[in-house]
């Protein structure tokens, strides 16, 4: 079966239309050298129940997150995602990759991310968020960018995830921003490691928090030299979980507030897609990128949702958009919506609790095996580092014999960091899986 | 409505020459074409601002519309009260409603904009 709608009758009056009498006279422009002279070499189309066969051939091989028992965090978060969520999220009211632009016939969706922006406010301390971004680390380069508006400069911290900083590399090199890094102490960023590297031109200052190692830091005193210097202070939550315990990034002194919502409802799927969010305090709304939903108030006088402060978007004004992004992970978002929704503050503060009561346990557990070494002492919510004694792939490669996916090597990513591994611990491990993997580790 | 002791350009900006120093804004005409202002971007003091380079924003109900400057130099003074009133640019286009002050780095600059009377003519031809 093909599914190409146009007839040749369709294409002739097409062509008529124009004025061409054949596809080749339209295509004339390209060069003959250029043009495809032969079929193209893919085989031949497949009856459904064939192509079924092959698709679930490869699928059978997949395995997912459930089939192991997993220890791996740094920005992909195994969390309890509520059944209904996925049966919702099916509804073809929200599956449409449809812009809501017109808000009389978009009420619900607008509605739906009207309600994921009050969440993410809330949780961050912020005033204002947008409808969201691609993920987290494209979140991070974009607020950079918002806050070398008329600056052109950043210092981040060396505690940042090392791929956010990559990303924030990228576009920065395209915008003109020069990056400066603050190495970190300890495993947390002083604000005596940023004084230094900040000049009457940094626009921002940016860490992590939690960081890339799971530890805490200390917020206030980076916002007081960020302001002090006329800069932001800009904070990435890569693990948002963490602010059911935390006390929020805005209460702390942060402008922008950007971060990854894949762990509210959304699976890791090998990567994406995910969801970046992005909040700001509102004095700076106007320079935010990506669409805000806005409620207000009908001809009626009934309440209602629409895409609001448009002038700021780049389809009206590009050349002075703060940001080219114009899509944003609408069903992503609704899924974190719906997740928070049905936690309530009550279940996210468990989620938290347990994620860091488990995590201090398996640390505890892991540390006590002689020749382990943590290597950090700062206080840290559900992911921490350690130094095994012998080299970590090769540990991880034992470990996936009993189906188990240990921490994330760092050497990858410092050169400092040998025999290193980034341990993660949420509320869905078990004492006794925590107890196998202690066990495994003792035993090697 | 034009005010006769001040300077105007093809962009609907006014220049009300202070000794060496321009104040700057947007007319009668602009501010009624655009509806109601809801949000004013202004340059820094300090800033250097050159001859037609946009300077700051208007924005309306209906639009965003760029402010460019109708002579070059050096911001001294920004009208902060836009900031948080925008409508002034409403009520009083060439009173309170004023944009930014600048010091002229060259006199002859003034020279190439209109007068009260070009410009009602320039808006006249315009309809």
């Amino acid at each position: 079966m093909k599914y190409v709608p146009h007839t040749e009758q369709d294409r002739q009056a097409m062509l008529a239309a124009i004025g061409v009498s054949s596809v080749e006279e339209l295509f004339s422009d390209i060069p003959e050298s250029l043009r495809l002279k032969k079929p193209m070499a893919i085989p031949a189309g497949l009856s459904e129940p064939e192509v079924k066969k092959v698709v679930s051939g490869l699928s059978k091989k997949n395995e997912t997150i459930d089939d192991y028992i997993s220890f791996l965090g740094a920005g992909a978060y195994d969390h309890y995602i509520p059944s209904f969520v996925d049966q919702l999220l099916l509804r073809s009211e929200f599956y449409t990759a449809y812009t809501p632009y017109q808000p009389e016939i978009s009420q619900g969706t607008l509605q739906s991310i009207y309600e994921y922006q009050t969440l993410i406010c809330e949780l961050t301390g912020m005033d204002v968020a947008n409808a969201s971004m691609y993920d987290g680390a494209s979140a991070l380069a974009e607020a950079a960018a918002m806050a070398c508006d008329r600056k052109s400069q950043v210092v981040v911290s060396s505690a940042v995830h090392p791929e956010y900083r990559e990303t924030l590399a990228t576009y920065a090199s395209g915008q003109g921003i020069e990056i400066r890094v603050a190495e970190h102490a300890g495993g947390v960023s002083p604000a005596s490691s940023f004084e230094p590297l900040v000049s009457k031109d940094t626009g921002a200052i940016i860490v992590q928090y939690p960081n890339f190692f799971g530890n805490v830091e200390d917020l206030r005193s980076l916002a007081d030299l960020a302001h002090a210097n006329g800069a932001l202070l800009v904070v990435a939550v890569v693990d948002p979980v963490s602010l059911g315990i935390l006390e929020s990034p805005g209460k702390c002194g942060a402008d922008i507030v950007v971060g990854e919502g894949q762990s509210f409802g959304n699976s890791i799927s090998f990567g994406g897609p995910y969801l970046g969010f992005f909040a700001a305090k509102e004095k700076y709304v106007r320079r935010m990128p990506g669409r805000i939903v806005g409620a207000t108030i009908d001809n009626k006088g009934q309440k209602a949702f629409v895409l609001t402060l448009q002038a700021r978007e780049q389809h009206i004004r590009r050349e002075k958009a703060t940001s080219n992004i114009c899509s944003n992970e609408a069903l992503c978002a609704l899924a974190a919506n719906m997740t928070l929704c049905a936690l309530g503050k009550e279940g996210l503060r468990e989620m938290a609790y347990l994620s860091l009561q488990k995590a201090h346990y398996a640390f505890n557990k892991i540390t006590s095996i002689p020749g382990v070494e943590p290597v950090f002492r700062a206080p840290f919510f559900k992911e921490f580092v350690v130094k095994l004694p012998k080299c970590p792939d090769e540990v991880n490669k034992e470990l996936l014999k009993d189906k188990i996916l240990g921490g994330l090597p760092l050497k990858r990513f410092y050169k400092d960091m040998d025999n290193a591994v980034l341990f993660c611990v949420t509320e869905l491990r078990t004492k006794k899986e925590i107890d196998l993997l202690a066990a495994r580790l003792g035993g090697m | 409505m034009i005010k006769s002791d001040l300077k105007y350009t093809k962009d609907h900006e006014w220049v009300k020459v202070e000794g060496n120093k321009a104040r700057i804004g947007i007319s009668h005409h602009a501010q009624e074409a655009m509806g109601d202002v809801v949000f004013v971007e202004l340059p820094e003091v300090g800033d250097e601002i050159s001859q037609h380079d946009s300077f700051g924003t208007v924005e309306s109900v209906k639009a965003v519309s760029d402010v460019y400057a109708p002579v070059s130099g050096k911001v001294v003074e920004i009208n902060e009260a836009l900031l948080d009133s925008p409508e002034l640019i409403n009520s009083d286009p060439y009173g309170e409603g004023w944009m930014i002050v600048i010091e002229v780095e060259d006199e002859g600059q003034l020279e190439s904009l209109l007068s009260a009377e070009e410009y009602e003519a320039f808006l006249k031809e315009a309809e």
